[in-house]
């Protein structure tokens, strides 16, 4: 997997491929519509099957420790304050205090204001800050707003930045100023990876979301993201499937690797394995990996101790054996 | 190719079936004795025996018949509607709490995924139950009038056992007739608990008689002269059969047979899902159905990529013990049946196409055939014509809609076929066009109680499900 992340982290906001394409304003929508549509029933069908998955043993206690190193353990509140970035940053490094074998999430998710106490705090653990750019949740500010904002996240010390599009241009069809939107987010980022945010629940079609895939993707996104959290509804499992359907296809064609990380809702280590199964079956196991697959979520990582403890134990610990941060 | 993500076993327990050493015939609300000669059932994916069954004889089917009649005309046709309806609903109410004890004996006796009789086969029996229930009482509002026939003498298959014998016997207590079933030989266990299930809802006896056996005891109900009508669900041989041996007699039938269902992808389908229902057409069951998607018609300008994907998806199907929660794909049912896939499958060899399956560990014991593919097929080859009635698909192109309806009629079977396309007029055009009883729009092997089931030309004749389903067992609106 190495020589493909290398080619894909270094890679310029558009590939060559797709110079045609994003070449006009009618190439670029006469490609997104032409894309096979998604049939609304069929989707649902196959997401439900996968979901009856049965992960047991070996297997369960695999997947929870994946789904732990994939979390961005997030805070997005108006509220926040530097003692809670701090803390929610600790228990990212070391989320099971009781066990030294419990591994850390991958990223903490902050506003742009408090990556720097994130940073401090993270220090060279290994696990990342995301910052959250671009006029987030809404996304309505002027482009230079939007550009200023990740510019001044990524200086503060910014792994990955998870921007959001702007919903009402690609609503309303103007596919290329959401595509131009990305790539010059996408330079702002500099080095830092760059998460592009759907907001699924305001695209609301399958067809849409994989519109919104594929205009990402050539853009240059390293990650595709279905929500802000702030919208319902927010992740779901058919719509992360036609995300998964998405970078698979993208590699096919491409051979470049693009990440999905589905955020909002996911709160139980239940959930969490079903979308691992759907990772495992739609995109294929190279994805099941922190650099391929994150889960967006702030109560889930609690689940996925508990669970872990039951698995190492053989017994379940009341919540109050798990941080609150 | 191993893979990080390996999912451990997840066997679903059969601490919860009781399987007893041997069973006997189900008569007047008892078990009896048979006359014939005992068989074993095994179960395929292991081979190992699973219990000894008695045979109807020629006397025992009598004997059943009788039971039926006297059921029949002492208690079953005076009730009212609405009483019949209680009973009706108190099996479907039973086969929903021992839902898991019914998919695991499901599952054991036929070997298909626990997953499958778990999800589909025992709901969707209950909802048979539950949906003619609620008929019993509203008859004359059903335009077949509400006089039932008599006795009913059933035969049905074992691609799925409970819920044949449900199509059967629910319309048919339902309008007030009484019945002789006869599960297949291979899988005659979930029928016989059923039997316990009617004795559990204290059906008044002889209304529910269940005689096991083979091709004799099959003929025997068929030709019995006190049988008023026959419903066979199986071969189109042994339909040509049944047909000839009632000919010019009073008995009313119905038949349903085999198929080579087309499944037509146009390029504009949703392919992703397309895919899906691919799979879902001929791998569900191992094929082992009468209505699969056998066929499939690709237009030429997405062949490629629809095989790519297929593959693709075809590698992720999870074969082997039918009691892992996981598996996708079961045992094929018998030694016989899986000779047959096989000998078809040289066949296509031979003659030319394109054999590909997934590459799969099977397991050494019991009856088991990989998922194939075969491209490269013409109508001409034998695997486009007769039904295999295993997990084997053979591929075919086409260029025009015209062409993909010429190719997908022209077959002496008519029971299913699939369309797949994201504009809502072709698929209009094309259900008028296609010769099948069953047309699929976006799907595949969909099966619900209240819509009506059946096929074209040697497909068989009469529907069973919805409205149209109690027309089998009803003296008609003039009688």
């Amino acid at each position: 997997m190495t020589a493909t992340s290398t080619s894909t982290a270094s890679s310029a906001s558009s590939h060559g491929a797709f110079d045609d394409i994003v070449g006009s304003d009618s190439s670029l929508r006469r490609f997104l519509h032409g894309l096979p549509g998604v049939d609304q029933v069929g989707c649902e069908a196959r997401a439900a099957g996968l979901a009856t998955r049965s992960i047991k043993t070996t297997a369960k206690a695999f997947a929870i420790d994946l789904a732990i190193r994939m979390v961005d353990l997030t805070t997005l509140e108006g509220q926040d304050t530097h003692g809670k970035v701090r803390a929610l940053a600790s228990k990212a490094m070391r989320p099971d205090p009781a066990d030294p074998t419990c591994p850390a999430t991958a990223a903490v998710c902050v506003y742009p204001d408090m990556v720097a106490t994130a940073k401090q705090t993270l220090g060279d653990s290994g696990v990342n800050v995301a910052a959250v750019a671009t006029a987030f949740p809404s996304g309505r500010a002027a482009m230079d707003i939007k550009l200023a904002d990740t510019r001044d996240a990524v200086e503060a010390g910014a792994d990955e930045i998870d921007m959001v599009i702007d919903r009402g241009a690609f609503l309303s069809g103007r596919y290329m100023d959401v595509y131009e939107e990305i790539a010059q987010v996408k330079q702002a980022c500099g080095d830092a990876h760059l998460k592009v945010i759907f907001e699924t629940g305001e695209l609301q079609t399958y067809d849409n979301v994989r519109r919104a895939s594929w205009l990402a993707m050539m853009a240059g996104g390293h990650f595709i993201k279905t929500s802000t959290g702030k919208v319902q509804p927010a992740a779901t499992l058919p719509v992360t499937l036609i995300m998964l359907e998405a970078v698979r296809d993208f590699r096919e064609q491409t051979g470049q690797m693009v990440g999905v990380k589905p955020a909002g809702g996911i709160k139980t280590t239940k959930d969490a394995i079903k979308y691992l199964v759907m990772v495992n079956e739609i995109a294929g196991p190279d994805w099941l990996d922190p650099d391929w697959f994150r889960f967006g979520a702030s109560t889930l990582l609690n689940d996925l101790l508990m669970q872990r403890t039951k698995m190492t134990t053989g017994r379940y610990s009341g919540p109050d054996y798990f941080t609150l941060d | 190719m191993t893979n990080i993500f390996e999912y451990a076993p997840a066997p679903e327990s059969r601490a919860i079936v009781d399987i007893k050493p041997s069973y006997g015939l189900f008569i007047n609300g008892e078990f009896v004795d048979g006359h014939g000669t005992s068989f074993k059932t095994i179960n395929p994916a292991t081979e190992e025996v699973l219990a000894e069954v008695a045979e109807a004889s020629d006397a025992d089917v009598d004997e059943a018949v009788r039971a039926a009649r006297r059921a029949y005309t002492r208690v079953w046709s005076r009730m009212s509607g609405a009483e019949r309806a209680k009973y009706l609903y108190r099996i479907a109410r039973i086969i929903q709490e021992r839902g898991r004890e019914l998919a695991v004996l499901e599952s054991i006796d036929n070997g298909k995924p626990i997953k499958e009789s778990r999800d589909v086969d025992i709901p969707v029996v209950a909802a048979h139950f539950f949906y003619y229930a609620g008929w019993a009482d509203k008859l004359e509002h059903s335009g077949y009038g509400s006089t039932p026939l008599g006795v009913a003498g059933q035969v049905i298959p074992w691609n799925f056992p409970l819920l044949m014998l449900a199509w059967k016997i629910a319309p048919a207590l339902a309008c007030g007739n009484t019945v002789v079933l006869k599960p297949a030989e291979t899988t005659p266990l979930t029928a016989l608990l059923f039997a316990e299930i009617c004795q559990q809802a204290d059906l008044p006896p002889g209304v529910v008689n269940i005689v096991t056996g083979a091709g004799d005891t099959g003929r025997a109900i068929v030709a019995h002269p006190d049988v008023d009508k026959v419903a066979f669900t199986g071969s189109t041989e042994v339909g040509k059969a049944i047909a000839r041996a009632v000919a010019g007699t009073e008995k009313k039938v119905t038949l349903e047979l085999g198929g080579k269902a087309a499944n037509i992808v146009f390029d504009d389908a949703p392919l992703d899902q397309a895919i899906e229902g691919i799979v879902n057409g001929i791998f569900f069951n191992q094929g082992h159905v009468c209505c699969a998607g056998s066929r499939l018609l690709v237009q030429e300008s997405v062949a490629d990529e629809v095989m790519t994907r297929l593959k693709r998806r075809m590698s992720t199907l999870r074969v082997g013990d039918p009691l892992d929660k996981n598996t996708d794909v079961g045992a094929i049912n018998s030694a016989e049946q899986l000779a047959k896939i096989r000998e078809l499958s040289q066949i296509g060899e031979d003659e030319g196409a394109e054999r590909w399956s997934t590459p799969c560990d099977l397991p050494s014991k019991g009856f088991w055939f990989e998922p194939t593919v075969f491209t490269g097929v013409s109508q001409a080859h034998r695997i486009a014509r007769e039904e295999i009635f295993g997990p084997v698909l053979s591929v075919l192109t086409f260029r025009t809609p015209s062409e993909a309806v010429e190719k997908a009629n022209n077959t002496p079977f008519g029971l299913s076929a699939g369309v797949w396309t994201d504009k809502g007029s072709r698929i209009l055009s094309m259900a008028n066009k296609l010769r099948a009883g069953v047309v699929w729009a976006n799907t595949f092997n969909k099966f619900d109680p209240t819509s009506p089931f059946g096929g074209y030309k040697e497909s068989g004749y009469g529907r069973e499900g919805g409205r149209h389903g109690l027309e089998a067992y009803l003296k008609g609106a003039d009688a």
